[in-house]
């Protein structure tokens, strides 16, 4: 089918356009900012981004996975809600997270400000502003992209090899490390990946917490010292570091295949301190990622943000909606178009194509948002100049280009859930289903969809609720007046009022939950029938 | 096995597609529209760097004295600036508003705005608050000034901004980041007027004082003052205002630096704006801009944040008032702009993050 082949490098082609712009700036190359850089800030930032994404990367592995293994496999006090409420955390942007994190937890904070009073004034404790501040607060931001894979890869991974395994005399732990794991290995690296390459593109939430990264160096240069070509330059380093480590997650999973085998394993019940242990663990992620902060936040808009509400909510809250639920519709499909190609056709050529097109979501957000803006100005003013037009614009301020540049961002996003179930789908499955006569789109409809649904329900979740969250594109590409939650926090914090953009922060956490608890409750019904 | 999950998500994607095409009339960006042939009602897009809350109520009440409609988007300086260079002659934007002196400065430097003559903006706005290329101009004055604990500081211990250098203030100091262009530009005049060396030994000077890292914003550093986390600070006064309006008895009181004779007086910073090169509707660009400079308009403009008019003989809000009168530098803003990226790189090779 060389529709599938062409729409594949087609939608490549379109994702690799704003890395070319970005890359294009190679050409000149800026010599006394390149020095003061390297002689001053380079060091120290790319020191900080290592330590900061190995421990972002740790913490999210070890929030992750033990969480997603305890709700898959046992039953506890709590465990049904904890298995779709430890996703919560990821309606909280970063950002948003970070300042809510300092307004806790810095010297004038409520708890430094308590312990002072009652151990005496001159006590000082570490502060969150630092780099170990900063791994915890973006652990728990991401923590769940791991868990929500890893949960998938456990709860679909069959019975059998962990009965295997059990009638060896492997205890439930050793199954864990050595059946469970290694099987869900490629969802765990999906996972992981999408951690480590949104740290690598943060800014909002490392500036809060006063660690200088990679990014900030990318934004010195540009708003600091005027130099866009020295920031797009540090940014096409970025990609590199981007492509290496999808290149490194691919290769992992090498030629294995983990399709499953039995059927998903029955949950046990755990009792008496385990249980005990289990529930305390959950619970206390879920209260320093979710539950804490929306109470602070809460605590802020009764003091400060109240008065700020008005009709044009209604406004903002519907753009965020629609905005992030068409994004993720088109960022999923997209997705699923990319790894059936692929899936299909497993050449080198189609997985270069579809690794190029994830690489936009390391790249600080405003970054991308010039390299889509500056090609779709120029089109736009060619068709002008070349059609006489009076319309000022064409393209530009239009849904559809802001969709495209959210696809751009997100579509890694939406590609290693969907490919991660890929591997799930057994050879014979497909071959018994032509066997028996089902072909062409009745193939996709009746066999591919059903197999992927869990992956696929991942992929608009994680897309949908990145994009609510979004700032940097939607601030460049958005029509006039098309005002989102995000783009109101944007408001409040760019002078500071970080207790202002409490109201706009909860509002978006709340009516980022209402999508996320539709679907998982229409996946959890199913899985449970 | 029909798929319910993908099914139900593509039917609310079929609803919202409906409701996208029925309820968003762009009128902006209609293709076909012959905008300028059929003579609508006066307009003016403004690009803005200062956020929404604070310019919606000037241009609500431009609209109601003039019936011009005001339409703007608000970004980042870096992006809006990228913006407008990409869009070239088919911009929208009449008006580049910003916070900060310096992104101006970029702005006339790129060639993205255009000189304006105008004798009620000469007259209003103070010489030293617009460019002396007449390509951007002054709409409010910021202020930036030292703040201190009176409970641990007397005000006579407090002279200059240099003399926060001393280490008679060994960990007292609280600074907000170098990433801030607020202390971008207070460097930058710093540079001006005392010269690169004498700053950077001062700048060397703050960052060993420092109490604790940077903050990240105004609003913390003032709290951490009050706490005792350190002493004195250097913050925009509307920050402390915001502060007092919460907290009408916080431990903060601000002191006026830099005030003897031949020093250059306390570091103000502007919002302010500039035609763009490529306005379509540049007459009533000019409009707006001479409006938000007036007398009328000048205590709608600065008072909303807590900020000074840039017409001197406008008096600030009452509560501003209160902080008492001080002499502003009379350096001209635009070195702000000329000397960002030198003050930038002392205060990295300083040190201070």
């Amino acid at each position: 089918m060389p529709f599938l082949r062409i729409a594949l490098w087609l939608i490549a082609a379109v994702a690799a356009l704003p890395l070319l712009v970005v890359l294009s700036s190679l050409a000149q190359l800026e010599t006394t900012i390149w020095q003061h850089l390297i002689s001053y800030v380079l060091p120290h930032v790319l020191l900080n981004t290592l330590l900061l994404c190995s421990g972002v990367l740790s913490g999210v592995l070890l929030l992750g996975v033990p969480l997603a293994w305890l709700v898959a496999q046992y039953h506890f006090p709590g465990s049904r809600v904890f298995s779709w409420a430890l996703m919560l955390p990821l309606a909280i942007p970063a950002y948003v997270m970070a300042f809510v994190q300092v307004g806790l937890l810095d010297f004038t904070g409520p708890l430094q400000t308590l312990l002072r009073e009652w151990l005496g004034q001159d006590l000082r404790l570490p502060t969150v502003r630092s780099m170990g501040g900063a791994v915890l607060v973006l652990s728990l931001s991401f923590y769940p992209y791991v868990y929500l894979l890893a949960r998938n890869a456990f709860a679909s991974q069959g019975s059998r090899a962990l009965e295997v395994g059990q009638s060896l005399g492997l205890s439930p732990l050793q199954s864990l490390w050595r059946v469970a794991l290694p099987l869900a290995r490629p969802w765990i690296a999906a996972g992981c990946l999408l951690a480590v390459m949104e740290t690598l593109a943060d800014f909002g939430a490392v500036y809060v917490l006063g660690v200088d990264t990679f990014t900030t160096a990318i934004y010195k240069a540009w708003f600091a010292l005027f130099s866009l070509p020295a920031a797009t330059q540090l940014a096409s380093l970025l990609i590199v570091v981007a492509l290496a480590l999808i290149a490194i997650e691919q290769w992992q999973r090498g030629a294995r295949r983990y399709t499953p085998a039995g059927r998903p394993p029955a949950k046990r019940q755990l009792h008496g301190w385990q249980a005990g242990i289990a529930t305390a663990f959950a619970s206390a992620v879920l209260l320093a990622a979710f539950i804490v902060p929306l109470l602070q936040l809460l605590v802020w808009v009764v003091k400060a943000g109240w008065a700020d509400i008005d009709a044009r909510y209604i406004g903002f809250i519907w753009h965020s909606l629609l905005l992030a639920s068409m994004a993720a519709l088109v960022v999923v499909a997209l997705a699923l178009l990319l790894a059936y190609t692929r899936h299909r056709f497993p050449t080198r050529s189609t997985q270069l194509a579809v690794q190029v097109a994830r690489v936009g979501y390391a790249i600080p957000g405003a970054v991308l948002a010039v390299g889509i803006f500056i090609p779709v100005a120029w089109i736009d003013n060619q068709l002008i100049a070349l059609f006489g037009l009076h319309a000022p614009i064409i393209l530009k301020g239009s849904v559809a280009v802001l969709l495209l540049a959210l696809s751009c961002r997100f579509l890694s996003v939406g590609l290693s859930p969907v490919e991660s179930a890929f591997q799930r789908i057994t050879a014979s499955q497909i071959l018994a289903a032509r066997t028996l006569g089902v072909h062409g789109l009745e193939l996709l409809r009746r066999v591919y969809l059903p197999l992927l649904r869990g992956g696929l329900t991942t992929g608009v979740l994680l897309v949908l609720i990145d994009v609510l969250k979004e700032m940097p594109i939607t601030l460049m590409m958005r029509p006039f007046g098309w005002d989102t939650l995000a783009i109101r926090i944007f408001e409040m914090t760019s002078e500071g009022e970080w207790q202002r953009a409490a109201l706009p922060a909860v509002i978006l956490v709340l009516a980022g939950l209402l999508p996320v608890i539709i679907l998982i409750r229409t996946g959890d019904k199913q899985s449970d029938e | 096995m029909i798929d319910q999950s993908v099914l139900r998500a593509s039917s609310i994607a079929a609803i919202l597609l409906l409701a996208l095409t029925g309820c968003d009339k762009q009128e902006v960006a209609a293709p076909a529209a012959p905008a300028v042939e059929n003579k609508p009602a006066a307009e003016v897009v403004v690009y803005s760097t200062r956020n929404e809350q604070l310019i919606k109520p000037v241009f609500d009440a431009y609209t109601q004295q003039t019936g011009v409609k005001v339409t703007f988007v608000t970004d980042k300086e870096g992006p809006l600036l990228e913006r407008l260079k990409s869009e070239g002659e088919n911009t929208q934007a009449d008006l580049f508003m910003t916070v900060d002196a310096g992104t101006l400065w970029q702005a006339a430097q790129q060639g993205l705005l255009q000189p304006v003559e105008s004798v009620s903006l000469q007259q209003d706005v103070a010489e030293n608050l617009r460019d002396p290329g007449k390509q951007w101009f002054g709409l409010s004055a910021r202020a930036r000034s030292i703040f201190y604990n009176p409970t641990r500081v007397k005000p006579e211990e407090l002279s200059t901004y240099q003399a926060l250098a001393d280490e008679k203030w060994y960990g007292r100091l609280c600074l907000r980041t170098a990433k801030k262009v607020y202390n971008q530009s207070l460097i930058a005049m710093l540079i001006a007027t005392n010269g690169e060396e004498a700053t950077e030994k001062m700048v060397r000077g703050w960052v060993n004082n420092l109490a604790v890292d940077p903050f990240p914003d105004d609003t913390l550093l003032l709290e951490a003052i009050a706490a005792g986390q350190c002493e004195v600070g250097i913050a925009n006064t509307y920050y402390f205002g915001r502060l007092q309006k919460t907290k009408p008895d916080i431990a903060v009181k601000v002191f006026w630096p830099n005030q003897g004779e031949g020093q250059d007086g306390v570091h103000v910073n502007i919002a302010g704006a500039g035609v763009t090169a490529h306005a379509h509707h540049r007459e009533e660009a000019v409009k707006l801009l001479e409006w938000m400079a007036s007398a009328t308009a000048q205590n709608l403009f600065a008072d909303s944040n807590m900020e000074y008019p840039v017409n001197w003989a406008v008096k600030p809000a009452a509560e501003v008032s209160a902080w008492g009168d001080f002499r502003p530098s009379a350096t001209n803003i635009s070195k702000a702009g000329e000397l960002q990226a030198q003050a930038v790189q002392l205060m990295d090779r300083a040190g201070y993050q």
